[in-house]
Formats: C-alpha cells, sequence, structure tokens
C-alpha cells in the first residue's frame, strides 16, 4: 500500500473530490432536467449514490492504507457481500412467487 | 406473576417420573461423592475456574458425549415407538417433544461442543501457541454454552418441552399455536448457548491469524487448523443471524409483538428464512472441522502428506461461500417461484463439486501410501462410502422440481442422518481415538475400539438406508404412527434393529473409556502414531504451558519433519525461558450461572426476577472490567523439572499402533 507524505500534493482527494461533485450534479441533473420516470430516476440516482460511497471510502477513508489495509479491505467486502445475502436475499426469496401473495 | 405451580414439574407420566427419579439421585450421588472425597477444592482450581484451552476442550468433549447419550436416547424412544403400527408407548404429544428435543441436542449440543471441544484442545498446539487469544473469554464461551445447554435440558422436568421441532417454524411455535412455556426454552437457551459459540468463534479467527509459531504462514498450517478457521468465520457470518431471528422470537412470544405471528400481520416464512440462513450454514459449521479431523487422520495412518494441499483449502473456501447462498434449498414448497427455487437448486449442486475435490484429494492420499488400520482410521475409511450416500442423496433433494416429491419424508431424514453421523460423529470418534492419547497420556483401547466401530456403523446403516425406503414409499417424518395398512411395518421393525445396534455400538464406546482409564498402559511415548503436526512434538498429556520452547516451521508437516532430519526436538538449559500464563478466573462460571437464572425466569415469564438477575450479569461484567490481573510466571526451575520428567521416557515405546 502506498503511503501519502503530509507534503505532497494529495492528488486522490482533489479527484475524489472532483468526481464526488461530478457524480451529484449527474445525480441533480437526472432528477431535476429529465422526463423519465420516477422508478427509473430512483434506480439512478440510487446507483450513483452507491458508486460515490464505494468512491469515497477509497479516496477518502484511507481503506487501503495504514497496517491495516487489506484487512479493512477484506472486512468491507465481506459485509458488503452479506448484506447482499441477508437483506436482498431475504427480500427476493420472500417476495417472489407464491410467497408474495 | 400467574405461574401455575402445580404445573411447575411435569406430572403423571411413568417415563419423566423415572427421570425426574435418575436426575434426582445422580445429583445427590455426585455431589456426596465429591464431598466424600473432597475433590470440591480440586474441582474448582483445576477445571471450573480453568482458562487452560486443553481442560476447556476436555470439558466440552464430556458435556458432548453426556448431551449424546440424551440425544441418543431421545432416538431410540423414537424408533421403539415406531417400530411397530399404532404403538402406544408415546403419545403424539410426547413424540413432537422428543424429535424437536432430539435435533436440538444433536447438532447444538452434542456436535457443535464435540467439535468446538476438538478444536479447543487441538488448535493451539498445532500452530504452536500456549493458548488461544483470549483464555478467559474461552472460559465464558464454554460456561455459556453450558448454562444454554442444562437450562434446555431441564426442559422436560420442569415446565414442559418445546414440540414445534427443531426448526420452530412458525406459526407453529407462536404463541397462539404453542401457548405453554415449552417453546420459551427454545428461545432462551439456544440464545444463551450462541453467544457462546458466536465468541468461540471470533476467539479463534484471532488465534489462528495471530498466534501461529515463527515460520508458519497460513498456506503452512495443518488442515484442521484450515477447517477450523474457515468454520470460525461461518460462526461469525451466520450466528448473528440466529441471534436476530431468536430474539425476535423471544419479543413475539413473550411481549406480545407479531414480527412472525400471521394474525397480527407478521410474517411466518420469515423465521423459516432467517432459520435457515443460519441453520444452512451451520451444517457446514460442523461438518468443515470434521473434514478437518478426518484429513489429518487419513495423512498420518497413510504415511504420506495430504494430497492437494491447496485444493483442499479452495474447495473449503469454496465450500464455505456457497453454504452462505443455498438455505432456501430448505423451504422450496414455500413456493418462491422457479426464478429463486432455479438458482437455489444450481447453487446447492454446486457445492457437490469441491465436496467431490475432496473426497478424491482423500483417496489420493491413501493411494500407494502405508496405510495402518487403527480404530481412528477405520472410522476415515467408513466414512467416505457413507458421506458419499449422504451427499448423493443431497443431490436428489438439491433439485427444487423433485424437493416437491421428498420434502417432509423419512427420505430427507435418512439423507441427513447420512450426511450427519459420517460427517460429525464418525469424525469426532477418529478425532477422539486418535488425540486421546495426547489428551490423557494412555491411548483408547484398539481391539475394544474395533468392536464399537464395527457396531456402530453397521447399526447405522441398517438404521437409516431402510428410511430412504420408507420415505420414497411415503411415509411422512414427524409422525408419530403409522397405520398397519401402509406396508411400512417391515422396514420400520427393521430401522428399529438397527437402532439396537447402533446403541450397543456407543455402549461399547462408554465401556471402552472405563476400560482404559482403568487398566491402559500409561508408559506410552509422546508420538504414538508418528504423526505429523506440531501437537505430538509435546508432552503427552501436554504439560500446561504447552511448548517450552515455541517450535521453528519450515515447511508442512513440521513434525513429520522435524523427525526425519532430527532437528528442533531437543531442548538446551539455555533455551528456556520464564513463561507468561493467564491466571484463572471465576468470573466465566459465575456468567455462567447467572445467565442460566436469568434465562430461567425469562423462560416462565417471571420478568421482575428476570431483570434482577440481568443485574447480576451487567455486575460480571463490570467485574471483569476491573480486573487487572496480569497472569504469572513460569519459573526456570518449574520448566526444567516438567520437561525433564517426559523426555527421559522419550522414544522409549513406539509400537502402539496394531
Ligand atoms: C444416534 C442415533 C440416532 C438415531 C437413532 C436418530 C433417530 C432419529 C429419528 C427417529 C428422528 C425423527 C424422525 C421423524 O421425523 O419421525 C430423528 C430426527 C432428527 N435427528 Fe436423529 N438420530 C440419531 C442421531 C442423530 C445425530 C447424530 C444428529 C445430528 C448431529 C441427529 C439429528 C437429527 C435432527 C436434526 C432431526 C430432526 C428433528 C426434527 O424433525 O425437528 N440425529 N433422528
Ligand atoms: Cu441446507
Amino acid at each position: 500500500m502506498e503511503h501519502h507524505q503530509s507534503k505532497s500534493f494529495p492528488i486522490s482527494h482533489v479527484i475524489g473530490f472532483v468526481v464526488s461533485l461530478a457524480l451529484t450534479f449527474a445525480a441533480a441533473g437526472i432528477a431535476l432536467k429529465t422526463n423519465l420516470s420516477f422508478k427509473v430516476i430512483m434506480w439512478i440516482i440510487g446507483s450513483l449514490a452507491v458508486v460515490q460511497a464505494g468512491m469515497q471510502l477509497f479516496m477518502f477513508m484511507h481503506l487501503r492504507e495504514g497496517e491495516d489495509g487489506k484487512t479493512n479491505l477484506v472486512n468491507m467486502i465481506y459485509a458488503v457481500f452479506m448484506v447482499i445475502v441477508i437483506v436482498v436475499g431475504s427480500i427476493w426469496v420472500l417476495t417472489s412467487g407464491h410467497a408474495a401473495h | 406473576m400467574g405461574i401455575k405451580w402445580d404445573e411447575f414439574f411435569i406430572t403423571g407420566d411413568p417415563l419423566i417420573l423415572g427421570s425426574q427419579i435418575a436426575i434426582l439421585l445422580t445429583m445427590i450421588g455426585a455431589v456426596a461423592g465429591i464431598t466424600y472425597l473432597k475433590k470440591w477444592k480440586y474441582l474448582w482450581t483445576e477445571w471450573l475456574t480453568t482458562v487452560d484451552h486443553k481442560k476447556i476442550g476436555i470439558m466440552y468433549i464430556i458435556s458432548a458425549v453426556l448431551m449424546f447419550f440424551r440425544g441418543g436416547m431421545d432416538g431410540l424412544l423414537m424408533k421403539a415407538q415406531t417400530a411397530r403400527p399404532e404403538m402406544e408407548f408415546l403419545n403424539s404429544q410426547h413424540y413432537n417433544e422428543i424429535f424437536t428435543t432430539h435435533g436440538v441436542i444433536m447438532i447444538l449440543f452434542m456436535a457443535m461442543p464435540f467439535l468446538i471441544g476438538l478444536m479447543n484442545v487441538v488448535i493451539p498446539l498445532q500452530i504452536g501457541a500456549r493458548d488461544v487469544a483470549f483464555p478467559q473469554l474461552n472460559a465464558l464461551s464454554f460456561w455459556l454454552f453450558f448454562s444454554g445447554a442444562m437450562l434446555f435440558n431441564i426442559s422436560f422436568v420442569i415446565g414442559g418441552s418445546p414440540d414445534a421441532g427443531w426448526t420452530s417454524y412458525f406459526p407453529l411455535a407462536g404463541k397462539e399455536f404453542s401457548p405453554g412455556i415449552g417453546n420459551n426454552f427454545y428461545a432462551v437457551a439456544l440464545q444463551i448457548a450462541g453467544i457462546g459459540t458466536l465468541m468461540t468463534g471470533i476467539n479463534f479467527i484471532v488465534t489462528i491469524l495471530k498466534m501461529r509459531t515463527k515460520g508458519m504462514t497460513l498456506m503452512k498450517m495443518p488442515m484442521f487448523t484450515w477447517t477450523t478457521f474457515v468454520t470460525s468465520i461461518l460462526i461469525v457470518a451466520a450466528f448473528p443471524i440466529f441471534t436476530v431471528a431468536l430474539a425476535l422470537m423471544t419479543f413475539d412470544r413473550l411481549y406480545g409483538t407479531h414480527f412472525f405471528t400471521v394474525s397480527g400481520g407478521g410474517m411466518d416464512m420469515l423465521w423459516a428464512n432467517l432459520f435457515w440462513l443460519w441453520g444452512h450454514p451451520e451444517v457446514y459449521i460442523v461438518a468443515l472441522p470434521a473434514f478437518g479431523i478426518f484429513s489429518e487422520v487419513i495423512a498420518t495412518f497413510s504415511r504420506k502428506s495430504l494430497f492437494g494441499y491447496k485444493s483442499m483449502v479452495f474447495s473449503i473456501l469454496g465450500i464455505a461461500l456457497l453454504s452462505m447462498v443455498v438455505w432456501v434449498h430448505h423451504f422450496y414448497t414455500m413456493g418462491s417461484g422457479p426464478a429463486v427455487n432455479s438458482f437455489f437448486s444450481i447453487t446447492t449442486m454446486a457445492i457437490a463439486i469441491p465436496t467431490g475435490v475432496k473426497m478424491f484429494n482423500w483417496l489420493f492420499t491413501m493411494r500407494k501410501g502405508r496405510i495402518k488400520i487403527t480404530s481412528a482410521m477405520l472410522w476415515a475409511l467408513a466414512f467416505v462410502p457413507c458421506f458419499v450416500i449422504g451427499g448423493v442423496t443431497g443431490v436428489m433433494l438439491a433439485m427444487g422440481a423433485a424437493d416437491y416429491q421428498y420434502h417432509n419424508t423419512l427420505f430427507l431424514v435418512a439423507h441427513f442422518h447420512y450426511v450427519l453421523i459420517p460427517g460429525v460423529v464418525f469424525a469426532v470418534f477418529a478425532g477422539l481415538y486418535y488425540w486421546w492419547p495426547k489428551m490423557f497420556g494412555f491411548m483408547l483401547n484398539e481391539k475394544i475400539g474395533k468392536w464399537h466401530f464395527w457396531l456402530f456403523v453397521i447399526g447405522f446403516n441398517v438404521t437409516f438406508m431402510p428410511m430412504f425406503f420408507l420415505g420414497l414409499n411415503g411415509a411422512v417424518r414427524r409422525a408419530y404412527t403409522y397405520s398397519a395398512e401402509s406396508g411400512f411395518a417391515p422396514l420400520f421393525m427393521l430401522s428399529a434393529i438397527g437402532s439396537i445396534v447402533l446403541a450397543a455400538g456407543f455402549a461399547v464406546f462408554c465401556y471402552n473409556i472405563y476400560w482404559s482409564i482403568r487398566y491402559a498402559d500409561r508408559n506410552i511415548s509422546s508420538d504414538p502414531w508418528d504423526a505429523r503436526t506440531l501437537e505430538w512434538s509435546t508432552a503427552s498429556p501436554v504439560q500446561f504451558y504447552n511448548f517450552a520452547k515455541l517450535p521453528e516451521v519450515k515447511s508442512l508437516d513440521p513434525f513429520w519433519h522435524m523427525k526425519k532430519k532430527n532437528e528442533g526436538l531437543t531442548l538446551h538449559d539455555s533455551e528456556i525461558e520464564e513463561i507468561h500464563m493467564p491466571s484463572n478466573s471465576w468470573v466465566p462460571i459465575y456468567m455462567g450461572v447467572i445467565f442460566g437464572i436469568a434465562g430461567f425466569f425469562l423462560v416462565f415469564e417471571w420478568h421482575i426476577a428476570a431483570a434482577v438477575a440481568g443485574i447480576g450479569i451487567f455486575a460480571g461484567l463490570i467485574i471483569r472490567s476491573f480486573d487487572y490481573n496480569e497472569g504469572f510466571h513460569v519459573k526456570k526451575d518449574e520448566i526444567h523439572r516438567i520437561e525433564n520428567a517426559w523426555r527421559k521416557t522419550e522414544g522409549e515405546v513406539h509400537d502402539h499402533v496394531s
């Protein structure tokens, strides 16, 4: 893992900041300036939010830095996997087919 | 508080009255015996307050053997009841209670503690450590498990047993259809034991990641260590789901919420969903360590290192990952629709692939090996074909569409006994015969061991093989009787006879323990099997600090290579250093007791009393937080003395096998 010295130019922070702004404006634009249906808009801005949250974890939260960088990353992947399995899995199983009625 | 005191003790059933008297007499006998022999102090300082992983492991194993006896009795009672059509030995309510307690006890209070016990004894030794990462937490895990197990077990004499199956599906398990307190025992006792298990998982993850001796990289770990590691991860992933599900169940039953109560707008199938989100990983939590035990035993007695080590590791990881995404195969018939059922059919069948890889690895390990047929090895050999039957019928059940036919029949019951008994019971027997000399310094008798083996394996097959055919013919599970016209009678009879042979095998096992304690040779080598891993490089029974000097690992099967190259086996005086060890503590057993009391009050819905006992739990937490005991140092002299005592006899008796 690369270590950021305090002296060197914080390039990743700047990139992160700019990308965050772009994603936010994109979301606002889609929500306010397009005629897409409510459902589609929700899906798009929801996805953009997830992308932005993920990116910020790397750019600002120093996910991969320090001696525990790898551990953090593994823990995050594990947590995301568990959430998908438990939450998304349960919703899917319990709302499809006969179970829904 | 609205408790009907006349219903406190279960009365009116001669079987239960007999057990009540037996329990009372046993307790009086135990207390009197210990007092007479003046063993209270010994018991307290050496066992009840211990934080030594080996002693905790032994206590887990003793509890598991007792629970095996209890669960086995339940099994025999059921087999007796169904031996003939329309028998009137157990009524339907009693049968319901018995299959429920049998299922819960066998899985949570027999299989789990047996394996966790062996893990406790062996893992720190295999990785060359002096204890687990958190010794006192380890003791707490044990006492919480024990407390939960005892609370669950008293249900059949006090208050009434749970009777909604080990799965306790809603709506049946809800207050509406199970108004008694029996199901409260399920909700509360499993919660307490579950906390202990979760802490064990955390403890072993940290132990294996942080406490390996010098040179032991992840890919040089013994296979049992690997499976324990992955099992611990599965525990940490799956048990919190059960914790939450049980908490919601408790709220529904005790405080009138409606998470799962249909009449109140709840969702009954959410319970089934959460239960199996935990329940399926749970069966792999008990199967994986067992695979590890077989890997050690097969490698040792084939006198070869394990074939396909890397593929073994990747299949364990693959099984663990897949085991999290197959849970719906337990309720295809709920009717989630084709997409869901197909997805889960495919993931379920996919598990057969890594499992098959492991099977072939074991077979190839044996190929061209110089195989020694010891009792431990016999269990491993019998495991292979028996488990394959369980696995193949599992693939049959995995197919969603076909499962509509098999669901809820004895075919399923036969299937899961064919995976659980070879996959767990054979494994713990193999492990017990294999590691017994390490634990106690003498061996279990090999000849009696073979009787135990043959009776048990033949009995097992005769008991459960007929159930496949009964199930295909339409015999349903959890039914206390059947009509003579059904034509089921001969196979049920055969199965009942098988269970008697099975029980005889278990009796021989108990006799073997008794015989070996009394008569077995105490003058044996510390490495009687000529084994390969580090636990065999130290004394038997293992001295409390495990290793005078921590071993250094250069390859897989480190002890084997140390013996081959004759290096690292001796101990020079200059190498002895003081050893820092943790002190005993009364807090874990106190927590077990107080959790048990609080749980008991909660079961009876005496909320104020439970709250008062809850204060005791917090008191324990606070006392522990202010505990500054740093442990103690073992002086060089003492180490010197202990090491000299066993190193002199080293190598004297080597040939104890066959
Ligand atoms: C030792 C010999 C054993 C015998 C004779 C035996 C017998 C039985 C019988 C007769 C049933 C009930 C069948 C029915 O639905 O009517 C049953 C259920 C069950 N057994 Fe066993 N069994 C044995 C060992 C085990 C072991 C070792 C395990 C687990 C490690 C186990 C786990 C279960 C479970 C989970 C159930 C389902 C309980 C339920 O329906 O809620 N059994 N067994
Ligand atoms: Cu399953």
